[in-house]
């Protein structure tokens, strides 16, 4: 019954961790290049819907994906023409998108309520999924569960490591400078923020594709600001992203897992352990002297003169 | 803000002026859904009621708006019905209960309709379907098909409905299989999808083989069961057994098709009077699904019997003497749980595992 449990906690954590994570690699993206966007939900949602009804047309999961990432980066181009053409307030026209996003998404989805499809194929990895435990929890799921850790590890390299990840982390530091280097800071967030649109639509495909199989209004059910937090919890770092999807992911799957194992506590204050963990981690882990936050963050470049 | 954005398309849509050219109709009939009406839940269970009204009276005319907010946004979407000239509303969801009363008050000459409601005016009716035995028949079914003994429950909230209803479903499996438990997971909301299938997989994973479900739309958790090879009974709207072909067992649906004509024609014929309608499985107000393929013969057998004895009143689903699941005793031998009380039921029969509050 204790292995069920630890099994079902680990997979369960994978599961919920899996768009949560995408999310907060898209918001992370974004505000490492300066632009805050409250407005992820939104992009999630058109995602999961897009993805959705192009698997339902097609019955092709694959074909999903790419709709889902394509119609989240172009949905985010709305947003970037917005906040970085027009220079309007980040965190007014992010709200706007979010709203504009549930529903677009509403109205696109609504003749798709109780469609059926197959969805993503979980796929089992020969041998490691034979492992006792930890095999069937981490080494049966999908394909965008398996490479969101990748995913991860590839967006480090690429802020990390090469010359336009160091252009994108100057933007968000002090765009002034990168333009005077010769860069042009207003093209690299344009950029940024379609792969943060890709990353945002793919975690809503995630669930609809994946985890519920199927649409409903809003069902992402508050999973993009919960990645607006987690930016700041992983204090913009992609690999402690990881950490943190995982670790509210769990804690997700921990007070279900508890409500079914029997554990005899309130299921309103099971409800609460997730927030409750977080509140406990970013108590803890805050008050250090460095930080992390981009320098110009929400702040629009407004040019040189 | 959003939702207001649909309603506005789809009023705008259906108001256009093609929708006034058809003869004048005997009877507008105006329903506003909380939800979408495809959702296989109770949305689309009471459309299929407004469906089967019109097949019976073709000479009414409806007007149907979906997803529409409980509060002030109910209150302009109906009044738009009366002045596109509805005699007739049905407020669809229990949140309507609020809007429903003040627009009522506002429109004596308009009659209304509403699922659920504790309290009326005198141009507005509230109905209800008494769901714990039909909960119990579906328990019985459960209990004769489950290996395990274990049986998960999916909720959104610890609600004395939907304790009544587990209570009504475990007493229904342990009648038949005195090993047989219910452990429930509550997840808080009604409609997270993502979360539903956490909650699905932590039941599956505890060893429980057969899987309901008490939320907005029962397809994700009943997908989930099929997936993992287990099966399940659903709620609310019959055809979500297409979700479960191999894993179904049964589901309670409500069936508000003969009660919707009835309202109607009592609006036609002037005969309208307020009343407060609780029903069930004797009034065809619910229906029990088909069983699945997974169901044990005898069971069909068994469960038809207690249908009987329930319509006919020889058996209550809230039979005492009763423990809940603390151990305290909650109803004494030889006395009963009333039906018209389960607002009061805050507690979980012994063989449920999970916490009422």
């Amino acid at each position: 019954m204790i292995t069920a449990a630890i099994r079902s906690l680990l997979s369960g954590a994978v599961m919920s961790g899996t768009p949560l994570l995408y999310a907060t690699l898209a918001e992370l993206l974004s505000e490492r290049a300066g632009v805050v966007n409250l407005g992820l939900e939104g992009v999630m949602l058109v995602g999961a819907v897009v993805g959705f009804v192009a698997t339902v047309h097609t019955g092709s999961a694959a074909v999903g994906l790419v709709a889902a990432g394509l119609a989240g980066g172009l949905f985010n181009l709305v947003f970037a023409f917005v906040v970085i053409g027009r220079r309007a307030n980040q965190l007014a026209a992010g709200l706007t998108l979010m709203f504009c996003g549930v529903g677009l998404s509403a109205l696109i989805g609504a003749r798709y309520v109780g469609s059926q499809i197959a969805g993503l194929p979980e796929l089992r990895v020969p041998i490691l999924a034979d492992l006792p435990i930890v095999g069937p929890a981490l080494f049966t799921h999908d394909a965008l569960a398996y490479a969101a850790g990748p995913v991860a590890v590839l967006v480090w390299w690429v802020l990390f490591r090469t010359r336009w990840g160091l252009v994108v982390r100057a933007v968000g530091e002090n765009p002034v400078a990168a333009f005077a280097a010769g860069k042009n800071p207003h093209a690299v967030q344009y950029q940024v923020l379609f792969l943060a649109g890709v990353l945002g639509g793919l975690a809503g495909a995630h669930l609809s594709l994946a985890v519920a199989r199927t649409w409903a209004e809003w069902m992402t059910a508050g999973r993009g600001f919960i990645a607006v937090a987690l930016v700041i919890f992983s204090r913009w770092h992609p690999l402690r992203a990881v950490a943190g999807a995982l670790l509210f992911g769990g804690a997700i799957s921990l007070q279900l897992q508890m409500q079914a194992l029997g554990v005899p506590l309130s299921p309103f204050l099971l409800d609460m352990l997730p927030y409750l963990l977080s509140l406990a981690v970013l108590a803890v882990s805050s008050g250090r002297a460095r930080h992390a936050v981009p320098g110009s963050l929400g702040r629009v470049f407004q040019g040189t003169q | 803000m959003t939702k207001l954005f649909v309603i506005l398309m789809s009023l705008a849509v259906s108001a256009g002026p093609w929708a006034a050219e058809a003869a004048d109709p005997k009877l507008k009939v105006g329903i506003l859904h909380l939800g979408s009406v495809t959702d296989g839940g109770y949305n689309q269970a009471h459309a299929e009621g407004i469906a089967v009204m019109k097949k019976n009276l073709p000479e009414v005319e409806v007007i149907q708006v979906e997803n529409v907010p409980e509060g002030a946004d109910a209150e302009r979407v109906m009044e738009n019905m009366i002045n596109r000239g509805a005699q007739m509303i049905i407020a669809a969801s229990f949140g309507y209960l609020e809007p429903t009363m003040r627009v009522a008050q506002k429109y004596p000459n308009v009659k209304f309709f509403h699922p659920g409601g504790y309290k009326r005016t005198p141009n507005m009716t509230t109905y209800w379907a008494s769901t714990p035995e039909a909960f119990y028949l579906m328990g019985m079914a459960a209990g004769k098909t489950t290996k395990t003994n274990k049986i998960g429950y999916v909720v959104a909230l610890p609600i004395s409905f939907f304790l009544a209803n587990i209570n009504a479903f475990e007493l229904g499996a342990r009648s038949v299989n005195p090993k047989a438990e219910t452990r429930v997971v509550f997840t808080g909301t009604f409609l997270d999808p993502g979360k539903e299938a956490t909650a699905a997989n932590a039941l599956l994973e505890q060893g429980c083989d057969v899987l309901g479900v008490i939320v907005d739309s029962p397809i994700t958790v009943v997908q989930t069961a099929e997936k993992r090879g287990a099966y399940s009974v659903g709620f609310h709207y019959i055809g979500v057994s297409k979700f479960a072909p191999k894993g179904w067992v049964t589901g309670v649906a409500f069936t508000w098709g003969n009660l919707y004509t009835r309202f109607a024609r009592e609006v036609m014929d002037g005969k309208f009077k307020s009343e407060d309608i609780l029903g069930g499985l004797a009034d065809d107000f619910l229906t029990l699904a088909p069983f699945g393929a997974a169901v044990p013969k005898d069971a069909a057998t068994l469960v038809e019997a207690k249908k009987q004895d329930f319509i006919a009143r020889k058996a209550h689903p809230f039979q005492g003497p009763l423990n809940d699941n603390r151990g305290a005793e909650r109803v004494k031998a030889g006395e009963t749980f009333p039906l018209t009380d389960l607002r009061k039921m805050d507690w979980l029969v012994e063989g449920v595992v999970g916490q009422p509050r």
